[in-house]
């Protein structure tokens, strides 16, 4: 039909091929349905990484305009390494991604394991882990910072019934407001990787679960010997997403600590957060950007390596 | 014999795995009980976890009707949250059509573009996205946070992915019928999308009314603010009150709970889709 409609309307036009062919059609209509996404990657993505690129190395506290950019070289980089709040945040998202990665990924591999194939009222757990991953993260924050009141805080008072006569003052302690934080981003995060995972569970035939028991299998052995090398590749994912994700820390730390107290629990977003927005010093905010944007950047890439080298 | 033996274990586990879901859920449920509580008894120990004086009333009304306006923040968080989701509708799935149901040059180009952008942090490009945002005249507006948020190339992935396995013949039946471009999406493709727009729906909503970063950085008016900005006026405003911060939590969880029980099918497949294909 349409084709007709198109050779009807190119006749007064002899001589030349019409332009519109169904094929350019398509094109045109494929670019314009992809419109909106590009325009957005290009504005927030490539123009903001440029942008941020040119303001790393540059002094600017914004207030001065676009004219009062001043390029410093490499100025700001050098300034980084130091910087002690930013030795301090890299020190922290180090730590955390120890405290946030390898620990949640085993207990949430047990938990999917046990939920798939062990008890009833499967759904029902999956549901109750995945509570706190929709709930709002700033109202769960609101929870535990009185759950963890140093003198107050059921928390606290449980631990001094049990006989500990100095509990820790977590969220206000330097040595333990980092580690409160991966506790409370753990329990809040668990339900996530306990999907990921049952998700991953029910990509195994059970066949395999059977041939193993006829050959007299123990749980612990098929669990190391067929669960565990089968959800590589979801282990690969959780891996690569919780590593992420740990760098990107920042709400929580933003509403619980301020980054404190003394920097105990800064990390590297919220040191952009507070050079760029209580500074104004874009140009210092940028250089830490792209330190962010570097190490995940390379964590990707490391883990797609290894992930390549496997299979 | 072993099947017996297999229930009873099966029973005894989920005996003890239902403790070790309420032990995991206390905060909630500490927060639920604190809630009704008068302030004196909220840090009293050991818990009760049912009080005896219950002051709901009061903890209710100093949230809703009182000098924080909370009722306000949920209009907010109502307002961006739903737009938002339905622009990110349109745009992943127009994107995803394209990416999948329609052949043209330089679409392979875009699509390893979107997957490289990927891995691009919000965070990283904090500061440009703040200055575009106030060069755009858009700061202090829900604009900004809606400009922010709609564009996900997660999203449009995931559409990708179910589109793909879509038969390009129900496309060209349509073709043949005489429809455009445009009516063969959106009367053909995306009322057979409908399950996974539910769920892409829902969980954009969640992590929009959720979202804490965007509306920090881009809002200033106490007005505008969505509910877990909100929150944080809250603890300065009624310093170690906990029974009503409790109030206030509460009540930004309730809605969203209400949400992902009545559709944890979607919301759960959703969340393992993303996994599963990565």
């Amino acid at each position: 039909m349409e084709a007709v409609k198109n050779m009807a309307a190119a006749v007064p036009e002899t001589g030349k091929r019409k332009f519109w062919t169904p094929k350019r059609k398509e094109a045109l209509v494929g670019w314009l349905f992809l419109a909106p996404e590009i325009i957005g990657m290009l504005l927030l993505n490539v123009f903001a990484l440029g942008f941020s690129l040119y303001l790393s190395f540059s002094k600017w506290d914004m207030l001065s305009g676009v004219s009062g950019i001043e390029w410093i070289g490499l100025g700001n980089y050098a300034e980084l390494f130091r910087d002690p709040a930013v030795l301090e945040a890299l020190k922290n998202n180090l730590l955390y991604t120890v405290m946030t990665v390898p620990i949640p990924i085993a207990i949430a591999l047990v938990l999917a394991v046990i939920i798939n194939n062990s008890v009833f009222l499967k759904s029902y757990f999956k549901v109750v882990f995945f509570i706190p991953y929709i709930s709002s993260i700033i109202a769960i924050a609101a929870v535990w910072s009185a759950l963890l009141h140093p003198s107050l805080g059921p928390v606290n008072q449980f631990l001094l019934q049990l006989g500990i006569d100095s509990p820790p003052k977590w969220l206000v302690d330097p040595d333990t407001s980092l580690l409160s934080i991966a506790i409370i981003s753990t329990w809040a995060s668990l339900g996530y990787t306990i999907i990921i995972y049952t998700a991953g569970l029910t990509n195994i035939s059970s066949e395999i679960y059977e041939a193993a028991d006829i050959d007299g299998a123990t749980p612990l052995r098929k669990f190391l010997r067929i669960t565990v090398p089968l959800l590589r590749p979801t282990t690969f994912f959780l891996l690569i997403t919780m590593l992420i994700g740990s760098f990107k820390v920042f709400d929580i730390i933003s509403y619980l600590t301020e980054g404190g107290p003394n920097n105990s629990s800064t990390v590297l977003v919220y040191r952009i957060y507070e050079e760029g927005f209580s500074n104004y010093d874009m140009g210092y905010a940028s250089a830490i950007s792209w330190l962010l944007f570097a190490i995940i950047g390379v964590i990707t890439a490391a883990t797609w390596k290894m992930r390549n080298e496997e299979a | 014999m072993q099947l017996l033996g297999k229930h009873l274990s099966k029973s005894i586990l989920t005996l003890i795995m239902g403790a070790v879901s309420i032990v995991f859920l206390i905060p909630l449920i500490w927060m639920v009980s604190a809630a009704f509580k008068f302030e004196k008894d909220v840090m009293r120990f050991p818990i009760q976890w049912i009080p005896d004086n219950i002051n709901f009333m009061y903890n209710f009304k100093a949230v809703w009707m009182g000098r924080v306006p909370f009722y306000d923040f949920y209009f907010n968080s109502l307002k961006v949250a739903i737009i938002t989701t339905v622009l990110t509708l349109v745009i992943s799935s127009m994107s995803a059509y394209a990416l999948t149901k329609l052949h043209f040059r330089g679409r392979n180009l875009i699509f390893l573009a979107l997957l490289s952008f990927m891995i691009i942090p919000d965070q990283a490009t904090l500061i440009p996205r703040f200055l575009i945002i106030r060069w755009l005249g858009l700061y202090d507006t829900h604009a900004a946070i809606i400009l922010m948020s709609m564009f996900s190339i997660y999203f449009t992935f995931l559409l990708r992915q179910f589109m793909m396995d879509i038969s390009d013949e129900y496309l060209e039946a349509a073709r043949i019928d005489g429809a455009g471009h445009l009516r063969s999406f959106a009367s053909i493709m995306l009322p057979l999308c409908k399950p996974v727009l539910a769920t892409v729906a829902i969980i954009k909503f969640i992590w929009t009314w959720n979202d804490y970063q965007n509306p920090l950085i881009f809002l200033m008016s106490k007005e505008l603010y969505t509910i877990p900005l909100g929150i944080t006026l809250f603890r300065d405003d009624y310093t170690n009150n906990y029974a009503i911060m409790m109030m206030a939590a509460l009540s930004a969880i309730i809605p969203l709970l209400a949400v992902f029980i009545i559709m944890q099918k979607q919301v759960i497949n959703g969340i393992a889709l993303g996994g599963v294909k990565g």
